[in-house]
């Protein structure tokens, strides 16, 4: 064991706050690639397209969707946090703001589900 | 307490955990428990402590997981059960046993210019200091640093960027930044902006979490990264 290298001292809104910015960026940057790709079959391949768009309408999808428009607020929310954190000089309540950030982006997300199904 | 008897685990080498009873007290702190296991276990154990009240910043360790100064920490308010584990300072080369070498850590204190860049002499009259306006109350927030290292073993930064200067550099030279008796504006600026300086900051905030003085390095970076780039705007580098 090693105590050194199994730091748990990372349990604090601040990091989780970093971590999901983070780890909503790269799913993102994942995401992307995929987007374009679908977006370019209107020039390529309408009738595709429209196979794809169809796809819409299954509830798996539906909770992709969910999950895509939960990583945009929560990458939003949270770059908005880090730039008025670094830019803005406030000291104090960015732990209130993290959470703050989370919770909106938690409700934006809901209400695009809920409007889904 | 109810515990009688503590397991003390306790971290020797890379590989080596040695566990030790030690018989739980009231008021007992992780420093009084290590302290007790070199007295009365193993004269060997190697650690290092001086004041015993936090003020010299010698006793940080990893205490499950966590980097705390232990002559402030209380043994009962970190037990898991009636175990505890007990490491060297992370992100610091072991010297032996929990004594890490600091060496690092001071000199990136003076990499970030973390001196004092005077102008006056002794001839010269004491200046007056504004204790209200708001430079002064920035530097004030970050003058109780006991330079115990435990910002710097929190960050994962740190861990991640031998170059990085850390949280405690950073923050002493916001401080002197601040201070109207610092003619080092320039220097500081140009020592905080370079390859391992506040724009490595990604702002986890370990360091203001885990500060046992209740400081807060992650705004005082954060207000470097400002003057920074208010300085680059302005002169152009």
């Amino acid at each position: 064991m090693k105590v050194a290298k199994g730091i748990t001292s990372r349990a604090h809104p601040l990091w989780l706050a970093y971590i999901m910015h983070r780890l909503s960026g790269l799913a993102l940057a994942i995401f992307l690639p995929l987007h374009f790709w679908v977006l370019a079959m209107a020039m390529t391949d309408p009738v595709r397209l429209d196979g794809f768009l169809h796809l819409t309408e299954e509830g798996v999808v539906k909770l992709a969707e969910f999950g895509l428009v939960f990583l945009l607020a929560i990458h939003m929310f949270g770059g908005l946090r880090l730039m008025a954190m670094e830019w803005l000089p406030w000291s104090t309540s960015q732990k209130t703001l993290a959470a703050g950030a989370t919770a909106v982006s938690f409700c934006i997300a809901v209400l695009f589900f809920m409007r889904a199904i | 307490m109810t515990a009688e008897v503590l397991k003390v685990a306790i971290q020797r080498d890379a590989d080596r955990v040695d566990t030790f009873d030690v018989p739980a007290y009231e008021n007992q702190t992780v420093l009084d428990v290590v302290s007790w296991v070199q007295q009365n276990a193993d004269p060997t154990l190697s650690y290092r402590f001086a004041c015993r009240v936090g003020m010299c910043g010698s006793c940080a360790m990893m205490v499950n997981g966590v980097p705390r100064w232990t002559c402030r920490t209380h043994i009962s308010k970190v037990l898991d059960g009636n175990a505890v584990t007990i490491g060297p300072l992370r992100n610091l080369p072991v010297i032996k046993d929990l004594a890490v070498d600091m060496d690092p850590f001071f000199d990136k204190w003076i990499a970030a210019e973390g001196v004092h860049h005077g102008a006056l002499t002794r001839d010269d009259e004491i200046a007056p200091i504004d204790e209200t306006s708001a430079t002064r109350v920035e530097a004030n927030a970050g003058i109780e640093c006991i330079n115990c290292s435990v910002c710097y073993a929190a960050c994962d930064t740190v861990a991640g960027n031998v170059d990085y200067l850390g949280p405690a550099a950073l923050q002493r030279a916001w401080t002197l930044l601040n201070d109207a008796k610092d003619e080092g504006r320039t220097a500081i600026l140009d020592a905080v902006s370079g390859k391992g300086g506040c724009h490595n900051c990604h702002s986890m905030g370990s360091c203001t979490a885990y500060c046992p003085n209740d400081l807060d390095p992650m705004s005082a970076i954060a207000g470097l990264k400002r003057e920074t780039a208010k300085n680059f705007f302005k002169r152009g580098h």
